[in-house]
């Protein structure tokens, strides 16, 4: 593909309108969970298991604490199914009496003063019978006796196409290797919480911080055994979520909920304090992969072989959803004709991994893209090279056996990337440099992956998510979806693309809050689906709109705001319906087999290249990225700024993540350094300037072809940073983070 | 026991006892909201405000100390600066949640530098995690409004 | 209801230590102790001594022998302080890399110091510098040497009644050259995996004068390495076998595998580093 053909991003900061949640977010008045005025509110606590795994034989309260004055849940106060509502029915909302996993809650506490309750805390102690042989490794879990599950699998998926038996024959070059990558915090900067109200009528209203509202209504009424009518979920200010508030804000508003059924009226306010957020809530899957890649002398693939396994922790959750993104990005953005992944996600004592920006993807990709630098070493080819010979191309056969059509721009990334970092000028450099034996070393690597956008196959048509628009009689129209912003820019971009196709300036257009007794059902706000799908759903609705308006209000063609307010008043003075919607309608040509893992797993991909330039201190192998360099195809950027602004934002996550960023537990399978001086994120003192390059091949299914932006940033800097540092240490890395110890550990070995 | 101080400059005076933080009596007895407790160790920043015109973390002043300061939170900064039209215009906020105590490190490190460095800009803010922006943003809208950076 | 006391000057104070000297917490910068309050408010004191308006614990003096510097003096001031930056480099660099800008505001020298953590940031340079240490009583004062006041993990010399008042540095010899460096978890809102502060001094013959290391995060307190300035005394530049220097820094370090870091890392990393400050020629920090 020629460089030509691919629109670059150059006008970033005048194509990109204000942010809508900006003024509030600088002032300060933007109300996040723990901010939400509320007078006499009780706060909440959680008296958690402290095993990893066990039986509960008894709670005991400290008889020298007065109770009385507490209001106090167990699961005997359930009025629901004690069950959190999502793939399965596996984890309770408070242990009765089995559990899984150290820091699962049994008793929540709430009282109107904070001290008191922390006292009260230590006043309940659990006697448990604990499981003798807890799990906490992948490979442990498999070969176990023990059974968490039958098995310890949750999940078991293989993507087979081809004959790896006949690639091995075909290869002239293998390698073989094992990768390990650890469990990665989100680290939003706002912690979890929720609070919850026991309205007059008897119904509940739940407010707090989370990705989606429907997910934690539908937990609810399972949990509460009320009807939908009568529980309202209202999304307030979240401060960062990036997956980490996908399902674990269904169990915290279920306890509050509770509480709240018991406090007599009074509000129940149940924030997580840093500690308990980091010990409790879930990360990213731990994975281990055996890799195995061959190639012929002129370095095209002749097959993939991998078994990707994740840990899922004690309770399925996502974990089957997380392992099939993982399986499909696991053969990379090349054409080979023989493939095998097998995919496994176990069950292991910890508490459950969640979802976690790239889904997955990050895991399989981060194995993919370093073996791809083991084999062309082994070639002793360039990696840059050896990429450009396996990259897809419109016609070829990606791996899940679909043809690859038009929308795709694998090797117009990785020329753009390698012509703005002067890739092979630098690489010279940085041999001289450290040929030269200067205190430090310095490498590139690179990395090419693609992302696919939206739900896995079939999964939106399941989803069936519907968006309206209203109308309002001043001529304004309020958006209305279930899709939330956290940070990510959704109600930014949402309301322009709505102004966009209703011909309005942004000022007239609202995202109304994401409030379950008014939006419809949109979907989650999940896996770069929100700008393309409910974007692509906001353009239809306004396409409704205008319709009904030019055919019932007499609004003209062309016409402005003004106009479009007159017909808007118009049409209300006739009481007419004001409300559009528009439902999700899937593509005619997407065929997905979720057994095989064979067709069209997504409605578009984004493609990338990232490059890392890294200095390693040669005394204290610390490692610096100097420079990096994401290049990303997106099909359009709505709004330049914002799609920058989660770029840079996912590399900085990914440098801590090939970097910093490790989970370390305990004997009890909980979280060890649950501080932040402990679990480190990088500073702005650790991050320069990245340097961020859009191609817009205006292809994806997204409004004007846009596509999923935010997963990507998170797949390509582990490999990347790992590549270089490799090249610059001369050695092999199987694991992430690369910490100093590990280099150390790594060089001493060699004898250097 | 009380302790009388200036918060954004409006004389308060609070019965709080001298060991409670700085940040609680902001946020509850000032209704100041937009100070946010983040991680209650220092580590963040969400919880900055200026102290005499110093950047603090809220959540490590006992209110004891605080008899006489002079102490400015979001709500105090001025409303339309140019800080703050570039922090809307540069994508300096995303999830906003670490805004309020960056535009505090921003003013203080403005105050003490007309004109940074990008160095000199990364070190001022190295006291507010920021897990959304990579920083990068943030970066620029200090630049922009600095006529550039010193050094870049 | 706590107490919170707050004196008026030092006599005061003192005589409040004095009187009622256990159940009273010190606190000046805040910026640990406030944590250890929110970490476990079952052990929040009762009863603080707040010294942070004390005048007389506070800011830098510049005298013949060398500089006193206030117990309370912020890192701030003490990183920004022209003459420090000028004679006592490697302190101006260990306060600059204390946490981060909110906290070098807030927390001061003495804190740092009788917080008494391994991996005090400013303990290595204090120790290279041979810092001594001004405590004061309500019946009088004495010095220690900076040297003798860790006495184990979280050990200190201070007796019940006494308080940090200063801490007084000498100029560094004429033919001194010092080194610190930091080895963190990250550049900023780090805490210390290794760090050193080294003070050489060599004459016209390149023979080492004297040789004072103080190192932090390697052992239960920060620590001076004795056996390894002994084995440098008198001894020529050229002369010096890197491995004997390994030995020496073997004897006097005892680093722990912890959250933050490795038994071994820290073990050869604080070896490099001691041969890095021997054999670096200039203060020049890091080539590009």
């Amino acid at each position: 593909m020629s460089l030509t053909l691919v629109k670059q991003r150059t006008d970033q900061q005048t194509a990109s309108p204000r942010r809508v949640d900006g003024v509030a977010k600088i002032r300060g008045t933007a109300l996040y969970v723990d901010d939400l005025p509320c007078a006499d509110v009780l706060h909440g606590a959680t008296v958690r298991t402290t095993a990893a795994g066990g039986t509960l034989q008894e709670v005991v309260f400290d008889p020298a604490i007065d109770w009385s004055e507490f209001v106090v849940v167990t699961a005997r106060d359930i009025p629901g199914m004690n069950a959190v509502k999502l793939l399965e029915n596996d984890q309770v909302v408070l242990v009765d009496r089995a559990f899984r996993h150290a820091g699962e809650a049994v008793v929540l506490l709430a009282h109107a003063d904070p001290e008191k309750l922390g006292m009260a805390l230590k006043g309940v102690s659990l006697v448990e019978l604990p499981n003798t042989a807890p799990i906490f490794d992948i490979d442990a879990a498999l070969a176990a006796q023990q059974e968490i599950i039958p098995g310890n699998i949750y999940t078991d998926y293989l993507l087979d196409r081809g004959d790896v038996a006949e690639g091995e024959h075909l290869a002239d070059v293998v390698i073989e290797e094992r990768f390990l990558t650890p469990s990665q915090e989100q680290l939003y900067i706002e912690p979890q919480g929720m609070l919850a109200h026991l309205q007059k009528d008897g119904s509940i209203l739940v407010e707090g911080s989370m990705q989606c509202p429907y997910y934690v209504l539908d937990a609810l009424v399972q949990c509460m055994g009320m009807d939908k009518d009568h529980l309202r979920v209202v999304q307030s200010t979240t401060g960062g979520a990036f997956g980490g508030k996908e399902d674990y804000p269904s169990v915290i508003a279920c306890h509050a909920a509770l509480l709240a059924l018991k406090a007599g009226g009074r509000s129940v306010k149940l924030v997580y304090e840093r500690g308990e957020d980091l010990r409790v809530t879930p990360k990213r899957h731990p994975s281990r992969t055996l890799i195995s890649l061959g190639a012929n002398k002129a370095g095209e693939l002749q097959f993939i072989d991998m078994d990707f396994a994740i840990d899922g922790g004690a309770y399925r959750t996502l974990s089957p959803v997380v392992l099939s993104r993982g399986v499909i990005h696991a053969p990379g953005p090349y054409k080979c004709p023989h493939i095998r992944v097998r995919g496994r996600a176990v069950a292991t004592n910890h508490p459950p991994f969640g979802a976690f920006r790239g889904f997955g993807a990050p895991q399989s990709i981060f194995a993919m893209e370093v073996a791809m630098d083991r084999l062309a070493r082994k070639l002793a080819m360039d990696p840059a090279e050896l990429r450009r010979i396996n990259l897809l191309r419109t016609g070829d056969v990606n791996p899940t056996g679909d043809v690859v059509g038009a929308d795709c721009f694998a090797h117009a990334t990785l020329d753009v990337a390698l012509e703005h970092t002067h890739y092979y000028q630098r690489l010279a450099e940085y041999r001289a440099w450290n040929a030269a034996g200067h205190q430090t070393r310095k490498g590139i690597g690179l990395a090419t992956f693609a992302h696919g956008a939206g739900f896995t196959g079939n999964g939106e048509l399941h989803l069936a998510s519907r968006v309206s628009l209203q109308a309002l009689a001043n001529g304004h129209v309020e958006i209305l979806c279930s899709n939330t912003e956290m940070g990510q820019g959704a109600a930014t971009t949402l309301v322009q693309i709505a102004a966009d196709a209703l011909g309005l300036p942004m000022d007239r257009v609202h995202l109304a809050q994401a409030d379950t007794s008014r939006v419809p059902n949109s979907g989650p706000t999940v896996a770069s689906r929100t700008c393309m799908v409910v974007g692509e759903l906001i353009q239809k609705a306004a396409g409704q709109l205008l319709q009904r308006l030019r055919e019932t209000a007499e609004l003209a063609a062309p016409h402005d705001a003004q106009s479009f307010a007159a017909a808007c008043a118009r049409l209300c003075a006739v009481a007419g319906d004001t409300l559009v919607t528009a439902q999700y309608q899937p593509p005619t040509d997407m065929r997905w087999d979720e057994q095989a893992f064979l067709g069209r797993a997504y409605a578009s991909y984004a493609w990338a290249a990232y490059i890392a330039e890294v200095e390693v201190d040669v005394l204290t192998l610390e490692t610096r990225v100097l420079d990096f360099t994401a290049v990303q195809e997106i099909g359009d950027a709505v709004h330049p700024v914002i799609v920058q602004g989660q770029i840079e934002g996912g590399v900085a996550q990914g440098i801590g993540y090939a970097l910093y960023e490790d989970v370390l537990w305990n004997e009890r399978g909980v979280m060890a350094n649950d501080r932040l001086t402990n679990y480190i994120i990088p500073t702005s003192a650790d991050l320069g300037f990245m340097h961020v390059v859009l191609l817009e091949g205006g292809l994806g299914a997204g409004p004007k072809g846009a596509k999923g932006v935010g997963e990507l940033p998170m797949d390509g800097p582990a490999p990347a940073i790992v590549n270089a540092i490799q090249q610059a240490l001369d050695i092999d890395i199987c694991q992430i983070p690369v910490k100093p110890e590990m280099l150390l550990e790594l060089t001493m070995s060699r004898g250097n | 026991m009380s302790t009388t101080m200036r918060i954004n400059g409006k004389a308060f005076q609070s019965s709080s006892a001298p060991n409670a933080r700085l940040l609680d009596v902001l946020r509850n007895e000032c209704d100041l909201k937009g100070t946010k407790e983040g991680c209650g160790e220092g580590e963040c920043g969400a919880c900055a405000v200026l102290v005499n015109g110093r950047l603090v973390n809220s959540c490590l002043v006992p209110l004891g100390q605080m008899e006489r300061a002079e102490i400015t939170t979001v709500e105090g900064l001025p409303e339309d600066s140019a800080l703050a039209q570039a922090f809307v215009q540069c994508g300096a906020t995303q999830c906003g949640i670490c805004t309020p105590g960056m535009m505090l490190a921003a003013t203080a490190l403005l105050a003490e530098y007309a004109n940074p460095t990008l160095e000199e800009i990364r070190w001022g803010l190295s006291g507010n995690l920021c897990r959304c922006t990579g920083y990068g943003r943030i970066y620029a809208a200090i630049a922009q409004v600095a006529g550039g950076f010193a050094d870049v | 209801m706590s107490d919170w006391i707050r004196p008026r000057h030092l006599p005061e104070a003192l005589e409040i230590l004095a009187t009622a000297p256990g159940p009273y917490r010190v606190i000046s910068g805040g910026t640990d102790l406030m944590v250890e309050c929110h970490l476990a408010p079952e052990r929040r004191p009762e009863s603080w001594l707040d010294i942070s308006g004390l005048r007389e614990l506070q800011g830098l003096q510049i005298t013949e022998e060398g500089i006193r510097i206030g117990a309370a003096t912020s890192l701030e001031a003490i990183r920004r302080h022209a003459e420090v930056v000028a004679h006592w480099p490697m302190l101006a660099a260990s306060a600059a890399v204390t946490g981060a800008p909110p906290i070098q505001n807030r927390a001061t020298l003495g804190g740092n110091v009788c917080n008494a953590s391994p991996a005090a940031d400013n303990a290595p340079t204090l120790l290279a510098y041979g810092a001594r240490l001004e405590i004061v009583h309500h019946h009088g004062s004495r010095w220690l040497p900076y040297g003798d006041f860790h006495l184990g993990y979280r050990k200190t010399a201070l007796q019940p009644g006494e308080l940090l008042s200063a801490l007084w540095i000498p100029y560094p010899p004429k033919h001194s050259r010092g080194y610190f460096r930091k080895v963190g978890t990250r550049a900023a809102q780090a805490i210390a995996k290794v760090s050193i502060a080294a003070l050489i001094e060599v004459n016209s013959d390149g023979i080492i004068q004297s040789a004072h290391f103080g190192m932090a995060s390697v052992a239960a307190t920060p620590c001076a390495l004795p056996s390894v300035s002994q084995y440098l005394l008198g001894r020529a530049l050229c002369d010096i076998a890197d491995m004997q220097v390994r030995q020496k820094v073997k004897q006097d370090i005892a680093p722990i595998q912890d959250i933050r870091s490795t038994t071994a890392y820290r073990l050869e990393i604080a070896s490099r580093l001691v041969l890095e400050a021997i054999h670096k020629r200039s203060e020049s920090k890091k080539e590009n």
